[in-house]
């Protein structure tokens, strides 16, 4: 698929016309569209919520792959929480995507079952320099600091599991974990709030995305920089909160999305961030931050976490392998 | 049997990068004789022209210095403020919209927020577009202010009294005492709630819901007594003892007995009151018209009204104020504030309010939309009350 190439061996209207067909045909005529597709094993793939060993494969559980902890406003839905595995496909074309999932969802039948599957749009981070800064559904800019694929070092040092760094699961050595975090935004009261406020909550201004302490977009942030009532970018704002700077140096790579899934019961879009980090650890990459966050953000006001997952992402394969055929090795 | 794989699916689609920046707008506005450019560097101030028609006045202010930067428009005595803007960084700029009537006037640009600012003389002209102004305005936020300080005190006193009567219930064991009178002390609490939230170590020390906590953190204040008051939905729900009890009664009533003292000595500003109001309003929104604050006792309603109390006092308050600058506004704010309070009485019985477990969606529903109709106008008032 991610050639542009049907998902079975017979095509969406190539086979017998007493069968159902092997593709189901929405992607007939549409080009890959830059389709990539990335598999994790969660948690419970190694073992159950009891402990016990599910598939033989307990004593290679990474260290750090557990469900992750309440963090304050979680408010979990488990129906759009948690996995054993999950699959994360990518394109131009929101189509070319659903396209992929469903297919791999049909062939995975009586072996695997779908939990919850979220739709994204409009992509909320930069991940190579040669984008521009798209904006999240609070009509601001959103990772402008993400780590960029021409940021070698960074990615090496942030994103990649070291080799050797978890001593039981040496086979995730050149993967990552992906942290999913679905991120209601109180869309209806943020949008009442003064653009000045705005600003205040982030950090940065909504037109160019700058630091409130000056310059361009790329400017880095001034958290020193006097203000008229304490630091001009306030003590809880987002930018201050999440910046490597107050948080041990941790970077993440950032490949959320937004998501409008209709409206709630009470005329509210059900809308926000879904949030997706690419983390080397989520215990010094991912956990602390999201406590900080959680605990002093000015953004809370206005965000709930309805969805939360963790995934070990093996590392990539050559061809004839396997996904995750380090795990089974 | 093989145990199926739970599969999470996370689809994602870019979009492709829009290749274009949108030209950055207002530019037709620059030869109006009421849009003035200032340009405040470290050691000065460049004010595009020192004289401008009455009416409403733009004032597009741009930091070229490397420190954060302030701009002013002083009265004739050079000492009262007609408007500001603050915190301008460095290369940034920021728009300060006044509507100021045929006087004279500085201008003062204030980089690195010290001193008296960078200083000149600027007049505004008699024209056709003349605001007019009251004389006793100050009067009318003088008033206000007496006002709203006066309500938030006296919310505080029957506060302390209630919360009192309602923590020696709980601690003497007479529980349905106890959760007849939570819901009514409590709606001293949420009328001025947002003042009560300004104090960021009492508030979730007071009022934190179970999931608001963060690892470590220990639950005490009012919905930790309300989930042992009515503990029907909790599972494996131990009652807390009599000892348990005493502790948190106690910390409860000495954290709203310093809540009382620092109330005391608070001033307030217009703004503050408008943003009180608003904030208010958003309480109901995000979390009464949901059901959510109060999980356990379903005495919502309770709050719900407590808050629409304390953001119409706030309102009328400064009303004198909007219907001199804003006259629609305030027109649309009492409107609408009637239309609510009207689906509220709708569920008032003998002893409060219909529990939110027993409200149909429909109503749920028509609450919501009524406080929607209500917020959007309410989040203009504090740019009313200060244009």
């Amino acid at each position: 698929m991610t050639r542009g190439l049907p998902a079975g061996e017979i095509g969406p209207t190539e086979g017998s016309i007493n069968l159902p067909p092997d593709d189901t045909g929405e992607a007939i005529g549409l080009p890959a569209g830059g389709l990539t597709i990335t598999f994790g094993f969660g948690p419970t793939l190694f073992r159950d919520d009891d402990g016990r060993d599910r598939f033989g494969l307990a004593d290679r559980q990474p260290q750090a792959l557990r469900t992750l902890p309440h963090f304050p406003a979680d408010v979990l839905d488990p129906a759009k929480s948690y996995g054993d595995l999950c699959v994360q496909a990518c394109a131009d074309d929101p189509q070319v995507a659903v396209h992929a999932i469903r297919n791999l969802a049909r062939i995975g039948f009586g072996t695997v079952a779908v939990r919850w599957s979220q739709l994204g749009f409009g992509r909320t981070s930069t991940t190579s320099t040669a984008q521009s800064t798209p904006r999240n559904l609070f009509g601001f800019k959103d990772g402008t600091s993400n780590i960029k694929s021409e940021e070698t070092k960074d990615v090496e040092e942030h994103v990649w599991v070291a080799p050797g760094a978890d001593a039981k699961a040496d086979w995730l050595a050149g993967g990552s974990y992906l942290v999913a975090r679905r991120f209601n935004m109180n869309i209806e009261i943020w949008d009442r709030q003064s653009l000045g406020d705005q600003e205040d909550f982030i950090g940065r201004t909504k037109d160019t995305g700058a630091p409130l302490s000056g310059g361009t977009e790329f400017t880095e942030p001034d958290f020193s920089m006097p203000g008229s009532n304490g630091p001009v970018i306030a003590k809880d704002a987002h930018v201050r909160l999440v910046h490597p700077d107050f948080n041990h140096g941790a970077r993440m790579l950032r490949r959320g999305y937004n998501f409008v899934d209709g409206s709630n019961a009470i005329g509210g879009l059900d809308a926000g961030l879904f949030f997706i980090a690419y983390v080397c650890d989520p215990d010094t990459h991912f956990i602390p931050i999201q406590n900080a966050m959680a605990k002093s953000d000015a953004l809370m006001e206005y965000v709930k976490v309805t969805g939360s997952a963790l995934f070990a992402v093996p590392p990539g394969i050559e061809p004839g392998e396997y996904v995750g055929q380090s795990l089974f090795a | 049997m093989r145990t199926p794989l739970i599969v999470a699916l996370l689809l994602a689609t870019p979009l492709v990068a829009a290749c274009t920046e949108n030209a950055k707008g207002g530019g037709g506005d620059s030869g109006d004789a009421r849009t003035v450019s200032v340009t405040s560097t470290d050691d000065g101030c460049d004010v595009s022209t020192a004289q401008a028609p009455s009416g409403t006045l733009t004032f597009d202010v741009t930091n070229a210095g490397s420190q954060v930067t302030e701009f002013y428009l002083l009265g004739e005595d050079g000492l009262r403020i007609v408007a500001e803007v603050e915190n301008v960084g460095p290369q940034l700029s920021r728009q300060l919209v006044v509507n100021a009537p045929a006087g004279s006037y500085f201008t003062a640009c204030k980089p690195g927020m010290k001193g008296d600012g960078i200083r000149a003389d600027f007049t505004v002209t008699k024209s056709a577009d003349e605001p007019s102004v009251s004389a006793d305005d100050q009067e009318l936020v003088d008033a206000a202010l007496t006002n709203y300080s006066a309500y938030v005190q006296d919310q505080s006193d029957q506060l302390v009294a209630k919360t009192q009567e309602f923590v020696d219930l709980y601690k003497a064991g007479k529980d349905d005492e106890a959760r007849a009178l939570y819901p009514e002390a409590r709606t001293h609490w949420e009328r001025i709630e947002t003042v009560a939230e300004s104090f960021g170590d009492l508030d979730p020390r007071t009022d934190a819901r179970e999931a608001d906590l963060e690892p470590g953190q220990k639950w005490t204040g009012w919905h930790r007594i309300e989930k042992d008051l009515w503990p029907q939905l909790a599972q494996d729900y131990t009652p807390l003892t009599p000892k348990q009890r005493a502790f948190y009664a106690d910390d409860l009533m000495k954290n709203i007995t310093t809540l009382d003292n620092r109330v005391q000595g608070l001033d307030y500003t217009v703004d503050q009151i408008a943003n009180g109001s608003r904030g208010l309003l958003e309480e109901v929104a995000a979390g009464k018209v949901t059901g959510e604050e109060e999980y356990w006792s379903h005495t919502d309603l309770w709050d719900f009204q407590a808050n629409v109390d304390g953001a119409r006092v706030g309102f009328e308050g400064l009303e004198p104020i909007v219907e001199q600058k804003e006259p629609e506004l305030a027109k649309t704010l009492t409107t609408r504030f009637a239309d609510l309070q009207k689906l509220l009485d709708a569920q008032k019985t003998d002893t409060g309010f219909t529990f939110y477990d027993q409200l149909s969606q429909g109503e749920i529903k028509d609450l919501a939309n009524a406080v929607n109709a209500l917020s959007e106008p309410l989040s203009q008032l504090t740019a009313a009350v200060l244009s």
